[in-house]
């Protein structure tokens, strides 16, 4: 009888020290890759990257092109995505709510959320790229902008959800026709998380690699012609981090720093200061 | 007479509105629809070169070759595959010891911090963990780790074969170990919300009859959530399927069948990823693009599985998320 009792104390012991290790586990790779991007691209962080180009090898430059046609894709993106995304999670949340269309575009939705973002880009490949016969910057946004659709959908949808329906039957009680309850009272009550979750759409896309592969391309000069090819931060990344030469690599380790950086600066501060913020998975 | 009919109006202009707004925010539902039947239905044109010239044998013929125009896609089915599968293997247990210490063993004061350190790994962007995987990682597998595994386990019978091949780091393994340390938090983070819905008066009364914790979780928190614990399995297999960059770094790109995982290889989403820009040709680009299609269907339904499995985790139980 004691070496029962025994037995079970020492395999709760083991199972409780394996979640533990695995823990450690995940843990570890974290440290290990913020490690080496801070040794690895810091002291090539510094101001004049900020205003000078991405230069030919072995000559010194910066990233401003880059940044700018990130920023300028990113944004893009969201003002594509963001009001598609918040328009369709008010019609699941409110006009659709129980019905049968709005539980299919749900799971729709839910599968477009985790669906690789290499398909997207190849989908705006062959739908805008081969028709126009260009890569552009245009592209690129709208690779993003469909990348960030079901995200927001997610995350405004449960926002608007948590909205209490006391609320909307005050506000119908007063006169309020349907789209204005909607736009003057559960909006303003859900505006702040579902500003969280276009932001967290926003630090997802500005990591995205893959749909600007063949939609944005890349470019070694300043431009900020959204309808021709546009320099961004992660595809400088890819083709400096590929090349031979080591001045390239640094360039490319320092943008890698500073793209990782301000998306969890991102996530860090909103889901320090919104608690409840989830992203969509 | 006069009053009525401007009240009439008056009454059908403000239910103009609603109309209106009702019908732009339903037109934007669909659109998610249409965005998914149009994504299918492009790729079926944009292949039909391809589908046509090559047919079903596309996905068994394992030559890859753009200057004789011969295409096939069994290298890059087996490299995505084998890769995916090398992830599970090792994110499955982790991931779920991970869940298992936040949600039920870990002190309170530790969940939050290390909860949001695991959220921060699943938002590091993937070129990242592809950047840091074949400049750190792969060097440091080369030559401490695959070593090792092949004094250990290269003579066995049947297994041995898995590791033979020069230990250059780059390859299946550690495009698949990388993939596993992506799909990790990734995986957690759904298992956390999970193992969350677990009622407080099952695990109470487990307690209750004597159980120690680690028989609570296997006993009762384990089976009460083993569907969505599946589904959210499949989910990380729907991610390490489509993964790009961080694949495209490390995996060497060749396209060649080999059952060493210490060989290189290539997936359907690296093959596209490095191929594209260079890609001449309309058959050479159609061919890439019945990849992607291939790519489509295959994530596709490992997702609608997946979905279908933490259907009752997203729209019953809790009825918030």
């Amino acid at each position: 009888m004691q070496w029962h009792y025994l037995k079970r104390r020492i395999v709760n012991f083991i199972g409780i020290a394996l979640t533990l290790i695995a823990t450690a586990f995940t843990l570890f790779w974290l440290v290990w890759i913020l490690t080496t991007l801070i040794g690895k691209g810091w002291q090539a962080l510094d101001f004049s990257m900020l205003v000078q180009d991405t230069p030919p090898p072995g000559e010194i430059g910066g990233l401003r092109n880059a940044l700018v046609g990130s920023i300028m894709m990113c944004l893009a993106g969201v003002a594509i995505g963001a009001p598609i995304g918040v328009l369709a999670a008010t019609w699941l949340a409110e006009y659709g709510r129980g019905t049968k269309l709005a539980a299919i575009i749900r799971f729709v939705n839910d599968v477009l959320l985790s669906a690789p973002s290499i398909i997207i880009g190849i989908f705006v490949y062959a739908l805008i790229v081969l028709k126009t016969g260009g890569f552009s910057g245009w592209a690129g946004a709208l690779a993003l902008g469909i990348i960030l659709i079901p995200v927001v959908v997610r995350t405004s949808e449960d926002m608007l959800l948590l909205v209490p329906d006391t609320l909307r039957e005050a506000a119908a009680a007063l006169g309020a026709q349907r789209w204005r309850l909607i736009v003057s009272v559960v909006y303003r009550a859900a505006m702040r998380g579902m500003i969280t979750g276009i932001l967290l759409g926003f630090a997802r896309i500005s990591g995205e690699t893959a749909p600007l592969l063949f939609t944005a391309l890349n470019n070694q000069f300043f431009s900020m012609d959204m309808s021709n090819v546009l320099a961004n931060l992660p595809m400088m990344i890819f083709q400096y981090a590929m090349s031979p030469y080591e001045s390239w690599q640094t360039l490319a380790w320092a943008g890698a720093l500073l793209i990782t950086l301000s998306i969890l600066a991102i996530n860090l501060s909103l889901r320090l200061f919104w608690r409840d913020a989830k992203k969509g998975h | 007479m006069k009053f009525n009919e401007f009240k009439q109006n008056a009454a059908n202009s403000r239910r103009m509105g609603d109309v209106i707004f009702q019908a732009v925010t339903k037109a934007c539902a669909l659109f998610l629809l249409v965005l998914v039947f149009a994504i299918g239905w492009q790729l079926v044109v944009s292949a039909m070169p391809a589908i046509k010239a090559f047919g079903w044998d596309f996905l068994l013929n394992e030559s890859w070759d753009p200057v004789m125009g011969e295409f096939g896609a069994a290298a890059s089915i087996w490299g995505t595959v084998v890769s995916s599968l090398i992830a599970l293997i090792i994110a499955v247990p982790v991931s779920l010891g991970v869940a298992i210490f936040l949600t039920q063993i870990a002190p309170n004061f530790m969940r939050r911090p290390v909860g949001i350190a695991v959220e921060l790994l699943a938002a590091i962007p993937s070129i990242i963990y592809g950047f840091w995987g074949l400049f750190v990682l792969t060097p440091w597998l080369a030559e401490y780790v695959q070593p090792w595994i092949y004094e250990a386990f290269g003579n066995w019978p049947v297994v041995g074969v898995l590791f033979q091949g020069p230990p250059m780091g780059i390859g299946l393994f550690s495009a698949g170990l990388v993939l596993s340390i992506m799909v990790i938090p990734f995986m957690a983070s759904i298992l956390i919300d999970l193992f969350n819905t677990v009622p407080t008066q099952l695990k109470e009364a487990s307690y209750g009859l004597g159980s120690t914790r680690f028989e609570m979780i296997s006993k009762v928190v384990i089976p009460y959530a083993r569907v969505g614990i599946v589904g959210s399995f499949m989910l990380g297999l729907g991610r390490a399927l489509g993964e790009t960059m961080a694949v495209t770094f490390v995996i060497g790109n060749a396209h060649i069948l080999s059952p060493s995982i210490f060989e290189p290889g290539t997936t359907i989403a690296s093959t596209l990823a490095n191929e594209f820009s260079e890609a001449s040709g309309g058959l050479y680009v159609s061919s890439l693009l019945y990849l992607g299609l291939v790519l489509f269907l295959l994530t596709f339904v490992v997702l609608i599985c997946a979905r279908l499995m933490l259907w009752r985790l997203t729209y019953q139980a809790g009825g918030k998320r």
